[in-house]
C-alpha cells in the first residue's frame, strides 16, 4: 500500500524540524557568538506559524488517518506556534547575560515545541506517546541547564524521574488499550469502546483508561501527580518554567482533550468522577499551598497547579448529553488559551525582576509601583486576571466553565461551588504580589531595568488580557471550539 | 433627539472610566492638572446625569427609558441592555453627584500618601463601576459592574487608609467576593432555568412573574443571589467588614463606600431577587426581616460602645441599612418606597457624616472621641454646627430625609405584604421602634462628648482653620438636600412609586 503524504498538513512540523537542525549545526559554527542561533530560531518559529495560519479553516487527514490537521489542531497549532514566539523573545536576554548553553536551549526548546505543535495532530496512541515524549526529554534538559546550580540539577533529575515513571505508566496502559481494541487510532478505538466489549476486556480497557490518564496528569501537574512542579520551575531556567507551566501544560490537556472525546467517550461514565476527583483536589490543595508561598516562581507554580484543577473540571462534565458535552469542551480550550496568555505575561515580569534578584523572593517586587509604575499596572492586571476578577480575561475563562457546570447539573453544580469558593481563596495570593508592588517600600532606588523585549511581551499580554476582558466576543472569531465532540 | 437617548446614560457612565485613562496618562508632577481633570470629568459626567434626570419622563409609571439593547456577546447570550427607570434613577443621579462632590473635596483634601493621580483614577472607575450597576439590564453586565468596584475600592482602602489599612483592605475583598461568586451562580442558574435561556432582567422579570420558575429552584437561587447582595449592604451577620473597611478607608472611600456602594446590595434585591423569584422573596421575607430587625437593635448597642467616631457612624450605616432591609422585607409599595428613600437618604447623611468626621480628623488628628475631648462647637462653630445638623438628620428627626425612611418601614411593617404573618412583622416594628430610641440616644450621647463642654486644655492653642471653602463647595448640596427631601418627600417617592407599584403588584395579587 503506497501513501501519499499531505505535505502541505505538515509543513510547520517540517519548517521547525528544518529550524532545529539548523540551529544545532550554525550554534557548532559560531561558539562565540551563539546568541545569533535566538533570531534563527525565531525565523524558523514564525515561518512556521505562517505556515500554520495557511491551514486555517482545512481539514486533512494523512499519514493513514493518524495524523489530522483540524479546527482544533490549527488552533492549537497557531497557539503553540505563538508560545514559542513569546518564550523565545523573553528568553533573549535571560540567556545571553547566563552566557550558558544557548545554542543547545534554543535546539532543546525548539524540539520541545515540535512536540507541542505535533501533539493536537496526533489521533494515534503511538503518534501522542511520540509527541509527549518529544516535549518532556528536551524539558528534562532544560530544567537542569543551569548545571552548576544545585537547585537546578534537583529540578531536572526530579523532572526526569517522574516524568520517566509516569511515561512508564502511561505505555503500559496505550499496551492494554491496544490489546483490547488492536488498534492504536483514537476514531477506531472510540468506535471499539462503544460497541460492546466481554466482560473481562471491558475492566482491561478501563484500566487501559485509568493508566493513561494517570501518564497525562503527570504532564499537566494534576493532583496527586504534581510534587515534580514546584521544585522543577524553580530551580529551572526562569523562560524554561515559562515553557513548562504554558506550552507543556497546554500539549498536555490538548492530548487529554483528544483521548477524552475521541477514544474515549463511549466509558464517560468511568471517567467523568475520576476527573472530578483529580480537578477538586487540584485545585483545592493548589490552592491552599498557594497560599504560603514566598517565592515568585514557587507562587505562580502552585497557581498553576490550581488553574490545572479549573481546566480538569470540563472533563468531569461530561456526560450522555452532546450538547453540553461541547460547552464542556470550549470551556476547556478556552481556559486553556486564556490561562496561557496571563501565566506568561506574570512570567515575564519574574523573568525582567530575575535580573537583578536570583532568589526571587516576593519581598522583592516591593515598591515596583515606584521604580517601573508600567511593569506594576500590567503585573497587577495579570493577578487580578488569573483570580478571575472582571473586567479581564480570567473572568470569561472562568464564566464559561461555570456556565458548563451549571447547564450540566448534579454533579456540575458542586463542582462549581467548589470552584468558586477556590477561586476566592485565590484573590488571598494573587493579590500578594500587587500588595507588594504598591503597599510596600521599595529596597533599591534605582530605576527598574527590564529587557525590552520583555517588556513589550509583557504589553502585548497585558493589551490581551484587557482586550479580551473588554470584547469576549474576539474569542469566537476563532473557528468552532467544539470540533471534537460527538464524532 | 433619539441619538441622545441612545447614548445618554452610556456616556454618563463611561465617562468616568475615560477620566481613569486620561488622568493616567498626565505625568504625576502636574498635580493642579490632576485634580482639575478629576473634577472636569466628574463635573461633566453629573451634568449629562442631571440632564437625564430632567429629560425623564415622570409621568410613565413603569418601563424603561433611555433603554439600549444591542448585541455585546451572542456566544454567552450576554447582550448590551442598560436603561433607567424610577427605581434607579434616584441612586444613579446619586452616583454621579456624590462622585463630584468628593472630586471637589479632593481638591484640597489628598489624603497621605498624596499619589494624588492613582487616587483619582481610581475614585473615577469606581463611580464608572457603581453607576453602570444601576443601569444594567442584563445579568452578565450587572456582574461586571458590580465587580468593577471591588479591585479600585481595595487599593483606594489599602493605599490612603489609617494604620490597619491593608487588613481592612483585603477582608473587604474576600468578603465581597465570597458573597458575589455565590450571585453568580444565582445568576447562571437563573439562564439556564429560563426558557428560553436568558441573561436579560425584564425577560426574567416576566418569567418569574408567570411562574415560569419552580418553587424549590427560586428557594435555592434566591439564597445564592440574597447571599452576594446581603454581603454587600451589608446585612447583619455578614456586616464584620463594614466597619473594618469604614474605618480603615480615606474619607472619600468612606463617602463613596456608605453613600453607593452599600446601595448595590439593596438595589440588587429590589431590582432582581424580588421580581425574579417572587416565591422565593415570599419565603426569605420573614427571615430577612429578622436579621433586619437584629440589625439595627444589634448596631445601635455596637454604636454605644464605640470610641472611635468614624466605627461608630460606620455602624450605625448598619443599623440605617438594616430599615432600608426591613422595608424590603415587608414586600409592600410602600416598604420598597421607604427603602429607596432610605437608600437616598442614608446616601446624603452618613456620606455627610464621614465628610465631618473626615475634616475633624483633618484638624485633630484622632477620630478617638476621647481625644477630641469635647468642645467642638466652640472651637470650631461651623464645622461643629454642620456635624450637629447631620447626626441629628441621622437619628431621623422629622423635617430631615432620615425621618421618611425609618418611617415608613416601620410603617409598612405593621400591615405587611398579605401573605407575609402580621404578628411577626409587628414584632420587627417594635424592634425598629426601640432601635430608634437608641439611634436617637447614641447620636446625642455623641454630640454631647464630641461637641458640647469646653476646649480640652491640648487644643486651646492649636490654630485650627473652621470649614473651608471647599468644604463648603461639597457639603451643601448635600446638606441642601437633606433638608429638601425632609420638607417635600414627593420630590422623590414621586419618582419612583410609579415603578415600585408596579413591581409589589406581584406580592399584592
Amino acid at each position: 500500500m503506497t501513501q501519499t503524504i499531505d505535505y502541505h498538513a505538515i509543513a510547520p512540523e517540517l519548517i521547525l524540524s528544518g529550524t532545529i537542525v539548523l540551529v544545532l549545526i550554525v550554534d557548532s559554527l559560531i561558539k562565540k557568538r551563539s546568541w545569533l542561533t535566538m533570531p534563527l530560531a525565531l525565523a524558523g518559529v514564525i515561518a512556521a506559524l505562517i505556515a500554520a495560519l495557511t491551514l486555517i479553516g482545512t481539514n486533512r487527514v494523512t499519514f493513514g488517518g493518524m495524523y489530522v490537521v483540524d479546527d482544533f489542531a490549527v488552533l492549537f497549532k497557531v497557539f503553540f506556534l505563538s508560545v514559542a514566539t513569546v518564550v523565545l523573545l523573553v528568553s533573549f536576554r535571560y540567556f545571553r547575560d547566563g552566557r550558558v548553553y544557548q545554542g543547545e536551549y534554543y535546539f532543546l526548546l525548539l524540539t520541545a515545541f515540535l512536540g507541542c505543535v505535533m501533539m493536537p495532530s496526533s489521533r494515534d496512541l503511538l503518534l501522542l506517546f511520540i509527541s509527549l515524549e518529544l516535549i518532556s526529554a528536551p524539558g528534562f534538559l532544560m530544567a537542569a541547564l543551569r548545571k552548576r546550580d544545585l537547585r537546578s540539577n534537583e529540578a531536572g533529575i526530579k523532572f526526569f524521574l517522574i516524568g520517566v515513571l509516569s511515561t512508564a505508566v502511561m505505555l503500559y496502559g496505550m499496551s492494554l488499550m491496544y490489546g483490547v481494541t488492536g488498534t492504536t487510532r483514537l476514531s477506531e478505538i472510540g468506535i471499539a469502546l462503544a460497541g460492546s466489549l466481554p466482560q473481562g476486556q471491558e475492566t482491561m480497557a478501563l484500566a487501559a483508561i485509568l493508566f493513561i490518564t494517570v501518564g497525562f496528569g503527570f504532564k499537566v501537574s494534576a493532583v496527586p501527580f504534581q510534587f515534580w512542579a514546584p521544585d522543577t520551575y524553580e530551580g529551572a531556567p526562569v523562560p524554561v518554567a515559562a515553557f513548562l507551566a504554558t506550552a507543556s501544560k497546554a500539549a498536555g490537556f490538548a492530548g487529554l482533550l483528544q483521548l477524552m472525546f475521541v477514544a474515549f467517550p463511549a466509558e464517560y461514565e468511568f471517567w467523568a468522577p475520576i476527573f472530578a476527583v483529580l480537578s477538586i483536589l487540584t485545585m483545592t490543595i493548589g490552592n491552599f499551598v498557594a497560599l504560603q508561598q514566598t517565592q515568585a516562581v514557587r507562587l505562580l507554580a502552585y497557581s498553576s497547579i490550581a488553574q490545572a484543577g479549573y481546566m480538569l473540571l470540563p472533563f468531569a462534565l461530561v456526560s450522555g448529553d452532546q450538547a453540553t458535552n461541547r460547552l464542556a469542551f470550549s470551556a476547556g480550550v478556552t481556559y486553556i488559551l486564556i490561562y496561557a496568555v496571563m501565566t506568561l505575561g506574570a512570567f515575564a515580569v519574574v523573568i525582567a525582576l530575575s535580573r537583578e534578584s536570583k532568589a526571587l523572593p516576593i519581598s522583592d517586587f516591593a515598591g515596583l509601583a515606584k521604580r517601573a509604575p508600567v511593569i506594576m499596572v500590567a503585573m497587577t492586571i495579570f493577578m487580578i486576571s488569573l483570580a478571575g476578577i472582571p473586567p479581564t480575561a480570567g473572568f470569561w475563562a472562568k464564566l464559561l466553565i461555570f456556565r458548563a457546570a451549571i447547564d450540566r447539573g448534579g454533579i456540575g453544580v458542586v463542582l462549581a461551588i467548589v470552584m468558586l469558593v477556590n477561586s476566592v481563596v485565590s484573590i488571598s495570593y494573587y493579590l500578594a504580589i500587587p500588595r507588594q508592588m504598591i503597599f510596600e517600600k521599595p529596597e533599591r532606588a534605582r530605576p527598574f531595568l527590564s529587557p525590552v523585549l520583555v517588556t513589550g511581551v509583557t504589553m502585548v499580554a497585558m493589551v490581551a488580557v484587557l482586550a479580551i476582558g473588554a470584547f469576549p466576543e474576539l474569542l469566537y472569531h476563532f473557528p468552532p471550539l467544539s470540533t471534537l465532540v460527538g464524532r | 433627539m433619539n441619538g441622545w437617548e441612545q447614548s445618554a446614560i452610556s456616556i454618563a457612565t463611561f465617562l468616568p472610566l475615560v477620566g481613569t485613562v486620561v488622568i493616567a496618562l498626565v505625568p504625576k508632577e502636574r498635580e493642579k492638572l490632576v485634580r482639575g481633570l478629576g473634577i472636569l470629568f466628574t463635573a461633566v459626567a453629573m451634568l449629562v446625569a442631571i440632564a437625564v434626570a430632567v429629560d425623564f419622563d415622570y409621568g410613565a409609571r413603569s418601563g424603561l427609558q433611555f433603554e439600549v439593547n444591542t448585541r455585546w456577546i451572542p456566544a454567552i447570550g450576554a447582550r448590551y441592555h442598560i436603561g433607567i427607570d424610577g427605581i434607579s434613577l434616584p441612586l444613579w443621579v446619586l452616583t454621579f453627584v456624590l462622585s463630584f462632590l468628593c472630586a471637589i473635596y479632593t481638591w484640597r483634601f489628598v489624603p497621605s500618601p498624596g499619589k494624588t493621580k492613582a487616587f483619582l483614577a481610581l475614585m473615577l472607575m469606581l463611580e464608572t463601576g457603581m453607576a453602570g450597576t444601576f443601569i444594567a439590564f442584563d445579568l452578565i453586565l450587572f456582574f461586571i459592574f458590580w465587580e468593577l468596584v471591588l479591585v479600585p475600592m481595595y487599593f483606594l482602602i489599602g493605599i490612603w487608609g489609617s494604620a490597619n489599612r491593608e487588613y481592612a483592605a483585603i477582608k473587604f475583598f474576600l468578603y465581597t467576593l465570597f458573597g458575589s461568586v455565590f450571585m453568580l451562580l444565582g445568576f447562571l442558574a437563573m439562564y439556564f432555568k429560563a426558557t428560553p435561556h436568558t441573561f436579560d432582567i425584564i425577560d426574567l422579570q416576566q418569567i418569574g412573574a408567570a411562574g415560569g420558575f419552580t418553587h424549590t429552584f427560586q428557594l435555592v437561587a434566591f439564597g445564592a443571589i440574597a447571599l452576594g447582595f446581603a454581603v454587600k449592604v451589608p446585612m447583619w451577620p455578614f456586616h464584620t467588614w463594614l466597619p473594618d473597611a469604614h474605618t480603615e478607608a480615606p474619607t472619600i472611600g468612606s463617602v463613596l463606600l456608605a453613600g453607593i456602594m452599600l446601595k448595590m446590595g439593596t438595589y440588587g434585591f429590589v431590582r432582581i431577587a424580588l421580581p425574579v423569584l417572587p416565591y422565593g422573596a415570599e419565603k426569605y421575607a420573614p427571615l430577612i426581616g429578622l436579621l433586619a430587625a437584629i440589625a439595627i437593635i444589634y448596631a445601635a448597642l455596637a454604636c454605644l460602645a464605640q470610641k472611635d467616631l468614624k466605627r461608630l457612624i460606620a455602624f450605625s450605616s448598619v443599623g440605617h441599612m438594616g430599615f432600608v432591609m426591613l422595608g424590603i422585607a415587608t414586600l409592600t409599595s410602600i416598604g420598597i418606597n421607604a427603602a429607596i428613600f432610605g437608600m437616598v437618604a442614608h446616601g446624603l447623611i452618613t456620606g455627610m457624616l464621614f465628610f465631618c468626621v473626615g475634616s475633624l480628623y483633618d484638624r485633630y488628628h484622632t477620630r478617638m472621641i476621647a481625644d477630641i475631648g469635647g468642645g467642638v462647637m466652640a472651637k470650631l462653630p461651623y464645622l461643629g454646627g454642620v456635624f450637629a445638623f447631620v447626626a441629628i438628620a441621622s437619628l431621623g428627626l422629622p423635617g430631615l430625609a432620615g425621618f421618611w425612611g425609618e418611617v415608613m418601614a416601620l410603617l409598612s411593617s405593621y400591615s405587611p405584604a398579605p401573605m407575609l404573618e402580621e404578628g411577626m412583622f409587628r414584632v420587627f416594628m417594635v424592634a425598629g421602634g426601640i432601635g430608634t430610641i437608641l439611634t436617637a440616644g447614641y447620636f446625642l450621647w455623641m454630640l454631647q462628648r464630641v461637641n458640647m463642654g469646653t476646649i480640652p486644655e491640648r487644643w486651646k492653642e492649636s490654630p485650627f482653620p473652621d470649614v473651608v471653602r471647599v468644604e463648603w463647595i461639597s457639603w451643601v448640596p448635600l446638606l441642601v438636600a437633606t433638608v429638601a427631601l425632609g420638607i417635600f418627600p414627593r420630590l422623590l417617592i414621586g419618582i419612583t412609586d410609579g415603578a415600585v407599584t408596579s413591581l409589589t403588584q406581584l406580592f399584592t395579587g
